[in-house]
């Protein structure tokens, strides 16, 4: 690893001399909308030369998932070089070289409970942009009460045959792998008979139907499962024990999702978004709108930041990441509330010079809604925190 | 690295505190306070002094154990569960961090030092107004020979009544920075305190200055430069009221979700009402997020004081929003029984009250923070 990691001032020092040797000054532009992510897989074409080379010169390095061991692809930090190499990151307003669900998701639930094998298999493919993975959790009948799952893989020995349908599959018209949950003993309560299936969506019998949005988007879609053969070894976990990966990656999606890492404005002063905008904010509703929510962000984002350091400090969240998840999203649909407001009329046309608000605006209305929505949140907290009674 | 969960000294401190407290200064002390017409308790301050609390931002050299404002908000945050009355935040925190700024001064050495044992306490006299506007001080400060003589009115001095000395603000000067910070015995001729009849039940006073003479003596600090000593101490109570504020929340709290689980109508418990329910687990996000503010100012203001009004701000401005939503469901979840004085949550909703006014309610700071981010 080219940082010295003796102590934290030369290790800052270090990965600052690295970003100004490495990092393109396009990628410094802080842009973090959703047409700027840089997903990677299969069929990624790169929107840029510099997003490329960027991707590249972090994967080379574990830079793309700084917290995972070097051995997997990773650059081995530990929570507090991790910081250091965020804030450097937000010093020069870079973006991240890749997100997806790999990182986010998948990652964390194999290095949890994958083996070995796996993990040298499937993760540093992950780093480096290569695969690009989706989540098929939800089914039509099973939203909130997601442990219904009704797709099924019948044991034909050496592998299973799935049959069914995932519904809400983020991206899985572009998605290279999925995860799924997949029923493989019906006879068992609900809880005990799903297993953590992963396969290619180039395996016969696969096929994606995208489901057009409010916002006109269509990031979700339709996923069928028609005799799709998935060889026994690509399970995560003990066969029928997949409830207990699908609620430890839950927590990391939702985790995710309170961060609003790729939200309009994130870690911005609100202020600067809006007069960036054209807004003097001289009416007093909008103003102190925006202060009510600058406060909240702020506060959200320092309970993250805590959050994280009780993780990294052998401290488990645990089921109190529900309410990162409630706070967060919530928060984010207010902010796009107020964004609009503060629009006005030109917010309400879809090609606008507001550019993508109006559509970002409808698609935050998810946020409260996937990986658990608000309610559910509320009653973890208040069945699993709180201990009041069910 | 900043970090912002507790370390191992901070959790021994938060322990003690807490086991000291619930023996020591339950609910039901304050209630006694309360009945007997008493602001505080002098014996619980000498042991909170024994202890070593209010000398818990005095430097070692005056006796204090020095242990950051992290853990001073910690202590106030303890205090603040079970409404310990007493005159910390004014004299162990704003107190001794003006007078740290000047420690070289061997007056202010000395007040330390006094602090630290419990023989002193400070009430600081600033607000004339209904709203917390330190800058707006109109109480003049007169050069008469080489001294001063105050004339003015100050007014929700919080333990401005029982203290021995008082931090008192006045203009020296037409330009609007032109304050000074005063450093008198409350006794002096020229001062009547009247004692300001608080719906939380503590000490707080109106105070008149009438001719007060002043020498330069005692001056805190520079003539004209209040808010270079004056700033940091206000900074300090902010952050320590806001965890008192915080930790009012929290025992409001407990004591709502315990009522949840006790209480039952049409044949089983009300917390198995899912509104109910979901607005226990809202307050508690709520409390959640508030913590986070508080850990965040007393890290600030431990590593990096030049650049913590930020975090001070949106820490008070947060713990007055929960605070205040935490009283207001703790009296409707707990329903009629809320509502008598026989029972205690009044007493979290009237102090909560007391709180987000004293040293600047959410507006004030919702204001500083806007200018801070350029509203």
């Amino acid at each position: 690893m080219p940082f010295d990691t003796t102590n934290p001032e030369k290790f800052r020092a270090d990965i600052r001399a690295w970003l100004a040797e490495n990092c393109p000054t396009e990628m410094q532009d802080g842009d973090s909308t959703a047409d700027s992510i840089c997903w990677g897989g299969r069929n990624w074409t790169f929107q840029s030369d510099a997003q490329k080379q960027w991707l590249n010169v972090c994967a080379e390095n574990g830079l793309t998932c700084p917290t995972w061991p070097q051995e997997y692809g990773g650059a081995g930090f530990d929570r507090d070089q991790e910081k250091i190499w965020l804030s450097e990151l937000g010093r020069i307003n870079a973006r991240l070289p890749l997100q997806s669900f790999g990182i986010w998701m998948l990652g964390p639930a194999l290095l949890h409970f994958g083996s070995h094998e796996q993990k040298l298999h499937y993760l540093p493919p992950i780093t480096r942009g290569e695969i690009r993975w989706c989540q098929g959790y939800s089914e039509p009948g099973a939203g909130s009460d997601l442990a219904s799952v009704q797709s099924k893989g019948e044991d034909q020995g050496d592998h299973w045959v799935v049959n069914g349908q995932k519904v809400w599959t983020s991206y899985a018209d572009k998605a290279d792998w999925i995860f799924a949950l997949i029923r493989t003993d019906k006879d068992a309560p609900k809880h005990k008979g799903i297993s953590f299936l992963l396969f290619d969506m180039q395996s016969e019998g696969v096929s994606t139907r995208p489901i057009k949005l409010i916002s006109g988007a269509s990031p979700f879609c339709e996923t069928f499962f028609d005799d799709v053969k998935v060889p026994k070894d690509q399970i995560v976990g003990t066969e029928n024990r997949g409830w207990d990966v699908a609620k430890y990656l839950l927590t990391h999606e939702r985790e995710m999702i309170s961060g609003g890492g790729s939200g309009r404005g994130a870690g911005r002063s609100l202020a600067k978004v809006l007069a960036d905008a054209g807004h003097d904010l001289s009416e007093a509703s909008l103003r102190s709108e925006a202060i009510a929510c600058d406060i909240e962000e702020m506060s959200v984002a320092l309970t993250i930041e805590r959050y994280k350091d009780q993780a990294a400090g052998g401290k488990g969240v645990g089921d109190a990441s529900a309410m990162l998840k409630y706070a967060g999203t919530e928060l984010n649909k207010r902010k796009h509330e107020l964004f609009m407001s503060a629009g006005g009329s030109e917010a309400l046309q879809w090609d606008g010079a507001t550019g993508s608000l109006p559509a970002d605006w409808l698609r935050t209305k998810a946020n409260s809604i996937e990986g658990g929505t608000s309610e559910v949140m509320l009653s973890i907290i208040s069945k699993r925190v709180l201990g009041l009674p069910g | 690295m900043t970090n912002l969960t507790l370390n191992e000294d901070e959790t021994m401190l938060v322990d003690s505190a807490r086991g000291f407290l619930d023996e020591a200064s339950p609910v039901e002390k304050f209630r006694e306070l309360r009945d007997a017409g008493k602001a505080y308790n002098p014996e619980l301050w000498k042991q909170m002094a024994d202890l070593g609390w209010t000398g818990v931002l005095v430097p070692e050299d005056q006796g204090g154990i020095d242990m950051g404002h992290a853990a001073a908000n910690l202590l106030a945050q303890e205090m603040g569960k079970t409404l310990v009355s007493s005159p910390f935040i004014s004299t162990a925190v704003m107190a001794a961090t003006a007078l740290r700024q000047v420690a070289d001064n061997p007056r202010a050495a000395e007040a330390l030092g006094k602090i630290a044992s419990g023989d002193l306490t400070y009430a600081l006299a600033l607000d004339e107004g209904v709203k917390h506007a330190p800058n707006n001080t109109q109480m003049q400060a007169e050069r008469v020979g080489n001294g001063f003589s105050l004339s003015g009115e100050k007014t929700f001095v919080v333990d401005g009544g029982s203290a021995d000395r008082l931090l008192v603000l006045a203009r020296t000067g037409d330009d609007d920075g032109a304050l000074t910070l005063f450093d008198i015995p409350a006794d002096r001729d020229g001062i009547t305190r009247t004692a300001q009849n608080m719906i939380d039940a503590r000490d707080s006073a109106q105070i008149s200055f009438e001719g007060v003479e002043a020498t330069g003596e005692d001056v805190v600090g520079t003539v004209d430069q209040a808010m270079s000593v004056l700033s940091p101490a206000l900074r300090a109570g902010q952050a320590a009221l806001a965890a008192e504020m915080t930790g009012l929340s929290s025992g409001a709290f407990g004591m709502t979700v315990s009522y949840l689980q006790e209480r039952k109508q049409f044949g089983v418990l009300i917390g198995q009402f899912q509104a109910l329910q979901h607005r226990a687990a809202h307050l508690w996000s709520d409390i959640e997020v508030a913590t986070s503010t508080i850990a965040n100012a007393g890290r600030m203001m431990d590593e990096d004081p030049e650049n913590a009004t930020l975090a001070v701000s949106l820490a008070k401005a947060k713990a007055c929003q929960t605070a205040k939503l935490a009283v207001m469901e703790g009296v409707q979840m707990h329903g009629g029984i809320g509502m008598t004085d026989a029972f205690d949550m009044g007493f979290f909703m009237k102090r909560a009250r007391v709180a987000q006014e004293w040293l600047g309610d959410y507006g004030y700071h919702a204001e500083q923070i806007a200018k801070i981010k350029g509203y």
